[in-house]
């Protein structure tokens, strides 16, 4: 299996702040769904948006931060936008905030054509209602002539993967893709990311707060906190995990038909944020 | 409901709060007029008038009768387009006013035009450069615009371009030579003098107009700065923004494609804003530079109570401001989809 990523010792520290968000994250992934949990503030978000370099202020530190062929950290501003959205994108989490109010959304699918290729209008409208086909929505040519407000949650972030992957990336990272949706749609979005992701060969950052969503929809898990990388599990391996806080995670779940005792509270120790070599 | 049906209900629902709106002004005008200080009577009597001819004059304005039917007399006057007559010109009000608005609409609008078109891209130079030396700059130019008195800096202005480099026109509208050379037909020189293909004079009202339209346009220009920049930071942090950088843009393109065209809206409003305030006449700058407009017209009538006058120019700068704020709304549905549906 060829490596997409290759992270080895990633910090990030925000303009301003006395400690770093990210300490010394180190990962590879190659075509393949890895998850990467965390509770609020753990930097999970940061190492997403670090990969893309969309961390205005913060400084962004590794010892290796390979994307295929390139080196990362060498690249400048210039250079990340011929890896933004073509080989590399990110599908954020709330489509109410996160697509343009004010522009139709088939305009704002096609301009991730449009900024990469050179064709015409009518080609990349061609292209973006494909992709809208390819996400299951059954009438593309009205929903591209339709604004924002005017389409559902499910829609609007049908519409954010149509737009992340129609310049066929080799990376995308999703962040809580579907935190903001109403549980019945969450597994048909799931479905179509995953069909889409799984047909092309993309490989695929999953970042969430779900771990039973990241169990069942990953390869491999990444369970982060405070800043760190505290364990690295198979999907499947999850019930062996080792770490005190992966157990704490998963013994604070709700189980049906489990036991009607009270849920273990997460006992955070505070050596846990002391830097691990 | 049919579209059209839900589109007159909204239509007249707009006339009706215009309607209230201009007689809630009607009502203020008035109460200003009963309650200024300044006796009208005496106005237009003189010290020396006998107590009969004072009572007369009383009796004849209609002062003697209960507030509220002054009021009805007043409303049915205004819609007949009687704004009564000026104690110091004898001549109607509201052909005084129609002879002093055009040069401060001329004045007002030069002023507005450079002020936007300062005042926006350094507002957005400002957000997207925030806390780096280009925000703190322009910081400085517009809080200077802001806070220097403007009788100051235009005579400042006059010393320097007028008197020592000669680049500009010095007071009035048009140098003393060309006075009375147009025939006055719109009221606007600049128009007036196209019309009657009188370039020169043309050329030199531009020439005295560009002077004090830059002080002004640099005043508005500051509070316009100020507005776009908290404007666009609010923009910036929204996450379709960063939609739009993983999406590849660059900061450019994601600001001019994305992020301005959600400000529109707010700015079309606070540039109307500015747009009025310069139209109810900037006295400062027109005593400054003897622009014979609106302000100038408005403080001298105060000055000597002339009531008519002042109530009619109130009336105005109230109507000025119903109107832009409907011109605002409706921009609003212009540039915004989503109070279309």
């Amino acid at each position: 299996m060829d490596t997409l990523l290759d992270v080895s010792n990633l910090r990030i520290r925000y303009g301003g702040a006395a400690r770093e968000a990210v300490r010394g994250v180190s990962f590879t992934l190659g075509r393949e769904r890895l998850g990467i949990v965390g509770e609020s503030g753990s930097g999970k978000s940061t190492v997403g948006r670090a990969l893309l370099k969309l961390l205005p202020g913060a400084t962004i530190t590794a010892d290796r931060l390979r994307f295929e062929d390139v080196d990362l950290t060498l690249l400048s501003e210039r250079e990340m936008l011929k890896i933004r959205g073509r080989r590399m994108s990110m599908i954020l989490q709330d489509p109410k905030f996160s697509l343009n109010p004010i522009r139709r959304v088939g305009d704002q699918v096609s301009e991730t054509y449009l900024r990469h290729f050179r064709c015409s209008r009518r080609e990349a409208r061609e292209r973006a209602l494909a992709m809208l086909e390819a996400v299951k929505i059954r009438d593309p040519e009205r929903v591209y002539r339709q604004y924002p407000h005017e389409v559902s949650g499910g829609m609007g972030q049908r519409i954010m993967i149509a737009m992340m992957l129609l310049a066929d990336p080799d990376l995308v990272i999703a962040d809580e893709p579907t935190s903001a949706l109403d549980v019945t749609v969450r597994l048909q979005v799931l479905d179509i990311l995953d069909n889409l992701v799984r047909n092309r060969g993309i490989g695929l950052i999953m970042i969430s707060h779900d771990l039973n969503l990241v169990r069942n929809f990953c390869d491999r898990v990444l369970i982060m906190y405070a800043g760190q990388v505290v364990e690295t599990l198979k999907a499947g391996d999850l019930e062996r995990a080792e770490h005190p806080y992966t157990r704490g995670l998963l013994a604070a779940q709700p189980r049906i038909g489990g036991p009607r005792a009270p849920l273990s509270v997460l006992d955070r120790k505070p050596e846990w944020l002391e830097e691990n070599a | 409901m049919s579209f059209l049906t839900l589109r007159i209900q909204r239509a007249a629902g707009q006339i009706g709060s215009v309607a209230v709106t201009l007689l809630g002004l009607l009502m203020l005008t008035f109460f200003i007029g009963r309650l200024m200080p300044a006796d009208p009577v005496r106005a237009m009597v003189g010290e020396d008038a006998t107590r009969e001819t004072y009572e007369q004059v009383y009796r004849d304005l209609g002062l003697d009768r209960p507030l509220w039917e002054q009021f009805l007399y007043y409303l049915r006057d205004v819609a007949s387009g009687d704004f009564g007559t000026s104690i110091r010109t004898g001549q109607p009000v509201i052909q005084d006013i129609l002879h002093v608005m055009p040069a401060t609409i001329e004045l007002a609008t030069f002023a507005i035009i450079i002020g936007a078109l300062l005042g926006i891209p350094m507002g957005v130079l400002a957000a997207v450069c925030k806390d780096r030396w280009p925000d703190h700059a322009i910081r400085v130019v517009s809080l200077t615009g802001h806070s220097m008195p403007i009788f100051w800096t235009g005579m400042i202005a006059l010393i320097v371009f007028y008197a020592h480099l000669g680049l500009v026109g010095g007071s009035g509208r048009m140098d003393q030579f060309y006075i009375g050379l147009v025939e006055e037909r719109t009221g606007f020189l600049l128009i007036d003098s196209l019309l009657a293909g009188e370039m020169d004079v043309f050329w030199s009202a531009v020439n005295h107009v560009i002077l004090p339209a830059c002080l002004l346009g640099y005043s508005s220009a500051a509070y316009i700065t100020r507005m776009t920049r908290s404007f666009m930071l609010d923009q910036l942090n929204q996450e379709y923004v960063t939609t739009a950088r993983v999406k590849g843009l660059s900061q450019a393109q994601t600001i001019w494609l994305h992020a301005f065209g959600n400000i529109r809206v707010q700015l079309v409003t606070i540039v109307a804003l500015a747009y009025g305030s310069l139209l109810e006449g900037a006295v400062l700058i027109e005593t400054v530079f003897a622009w014979p407009g609106f302000g100038q017209y408005l403080t001298s009538n105060l000055i000597i109570g002339d009531m008519n006058a002042v109530m009619t120019c109130v009336l105005i700068v109230g109507v000025i401001f119903i109107g832009l704020n409907l011109l605002s709304d409706l921009l609003y549905r212009v540039l915004d989809p989503r109070t279309r549906s």
